[in-house]
């Protein structure tokens, strides 16, 4: 069966009684945020829902789009009809029409959540005065007569300031970035567009992935309200099976090497040229495999794709970096691997940074400062070697792998240093 | 001069440190898990847990206070950009 395009140029999409889709399609969007590529577009979905004394607009979009945005609007009430404004979120591709939207409806309260207000102000800088506005969270309603907002927290999905709305009377979710992908098909609807499932796992594991945690914690939320309709910032609106979208972003978000019990995991990860390198990195993995409820890989980064070892970063508690040095800095398997860290969360996770080098051995030292910009544990001080690794040389190695896998494992000993023992 | 001392609990390191040394100094030069952003007070990245020893940190100045509460920063929350150590022991970890 056909579905026709339910978008027309100015006209509001009616979703329920007094529920009306503003937002706005841009089909031509290729490249999304620097890191996002978009094989069809994306949407800014914006809403309006309507009570008995008033309205409530949900988000606006993109400013490009701003009078596609208000051209729904206005066809839906009066500027002086809005009561509130709710930003479930504030990244410029939903609050880019909110200064416009504020100066049109002077009287309408923000609505955002606790964590908003900071971003919100440096926002709308060029209103010249800092805005009015509530912040809300878990439990907080706006009730906009005969039907009720409700609001959920549920930070970090993927800005500090991310909220959910619930219009309980629709069963309506309007879940911001939450359920979202980048996704252009005027027909709307989940069961009428085409086939999006690519866009939504793509959109997860570049948008939500490095805040699982979060994600999971939301969903404990978002799951227990069974929305009939769960209604997204981007891409189509999801009304047939909307669990099967949360189940979809629980199964993602769950960590598959979970269920070992205590057993942690460390990976020791190499680039050698001479085998220099390659021999302290064993070295270490020989060290670290001595600890008890410690299990150990070794890998030559040379030999398979990042994205596969990302994926094993993902669920790993420690990591060692082997790189020579050459020309005065690590080398491009490294760099490629620390740079694709942003997609996972590796905040606190254990890391340490080894190898060889000729002249002068700033390969370890970069290494490290990138794993602490990573937020990541660097208890023990690098290891360099000067060429051949010696006998000595090694077991150092193997004592740092020991020392390391205690700290993962937390039983490492407490140690009392000085200041001035630091470099 | 003086000396204080600093334990960072999730690496089990305890840093002795001339007094009013700021925490910063200290936690990345140890590897603890802190981490920062501007560095400067204003973004609230390297909130920490003081665990012991709060009052043997200077008081936090009206911009801490501001980013503290911005943040919905918990009572025993302080940034480690800012926090100087005055005396005694101090235990902290990663906010």
């Amino acid at each position: 069966m056909s579905h026709p395009s339910v978008v027309s140029p100015g006209k509001p999409v009616a979703l329920a009684s007094g529920v009306h889709w503003i937002g706005a399609l841009d089909p031509s969007m290729r490249r999304f945020d620097i890191i996002l590529n978009t094989a069809n577009g994306t949407t800014y979905n914006a809403y309006a829902v309507r009570g008995a004394h008033g309205v409530a607009v949900i988000d606006t979009v993109k400013i490009e789009f701003a009078d596609e945005f208000f051209a729904r609007l206005e066809a839906v009430c009066r500027y002086d009809e809005i009561r509130v404004i709710v930003l479930n979120h504030l990244e410029p591709d939903h609050s880019g029409a909110l200064p416009e939207l504020m100066r049109r409806a002077p009287n309408a309260k923000l609505v955002l959540s606790q964590r908003a207000p900071a971003i919100l102000k440096a926002l709308v800088r060029e209103l010249g005065t800092e805005p009015e506005c509530t912040p809300v969270g878990d439990g907080d309603v706006v009730e906009l007569g005969g039907r009720t907002l409700a609001f959920v927290h549920t930070p970090y999905l993927h800005w500090p300031d991310t909220q959910c709305t619930w219009l309980e009377d629709e069963g309506m979710l309007f879940s911001g970035d939450v359920f979202g992908c980048h996704f252009c098909d005027d027909r709307l609807w989940n069961d009428a567009v085409g086939d999006f499932r690519f866009s939504f796992d793509y959109y997860y594991q570049h948008i939500m992935r490095p805040f699982r945690a979060f994600v999971l914690e939301a969903l404990d939320k978002l799951e227990g309200l069974a929305p009939r309709v769960i209604l997204p910032a981007h891409g189509p609106l999801l009304r047939t099976s909307p669990r099967e979208y949360m189940a979809r972003y629980r199964r993602l978000a769950t960590p598959e090497l979970g269920s070992g019990g205590d057993e942690k995991t460390l990976l020791v990860f190499y680039v050698s040229a001479y085998g220099n390198t390659a021999r302290m990195a064993r070295a270490v993995a020989e060290g670290a495999e001595q600890v008890r409820g410690l299990r150990v890989s070794l890998f030559d980064l040379q030999m398979s794709d990042v994205a596969q070892f990302v994926d094993l970063i993902e669920e790993a508690d420690g990591m060692v970096f082997g790189s020579p040095t050459l020309n005065a800095d690590a080398v491009k398997p490294v760099w490629d691997l620390l740079s694709s860290l942003t997609l996972v969360a590796v905040k606190g996770k254990f890391g340490a940074a080894i190898g060889s080098y000729g002249w002068s051995g700033e390969a370890v030292g970069l290494i490290e400062d990138r794993m602490r910009g990573l937020k990541m544990r660097v208890p023990l001080k690098g290891l360099k070697v000067k060429l051949n690794p010696t006998e000595d040389d090694l077991e150092r190695c193997r004592g740092l792998g020991r020392e390391l896998g205690a700290h993962i494992t937390g039983t490492a000993r407490r140690r009392v240093v000085d200041i001035a023992e630091l470099a | 001069m003086p000396k204080a001392s600093v334990t960072f609990e999730d690496i089990g390191v305890t840093v002795t440190v001339p007094a009013g040394t700021r925490l910063i100094e200290v936690s990345e030069k140890v590897g603890a898990g802190i981490t920062y952003g501007c560095r400067e007070g204003e973004c609230g990245t390297c909130m920490m847990k003081i665990v012991a020893g709060a009052e043997n940190l200077a008081q936090p100045s009206v911009l801490e206070h501001q980013v503290l509460a911005d943040n919905l920063a918990p009572r025993a929350a302080r940034l480690a950009c800012q926090a100087q150590v005055l005396s005694g022991e101090v235990v902290v970890r990663p906010g």
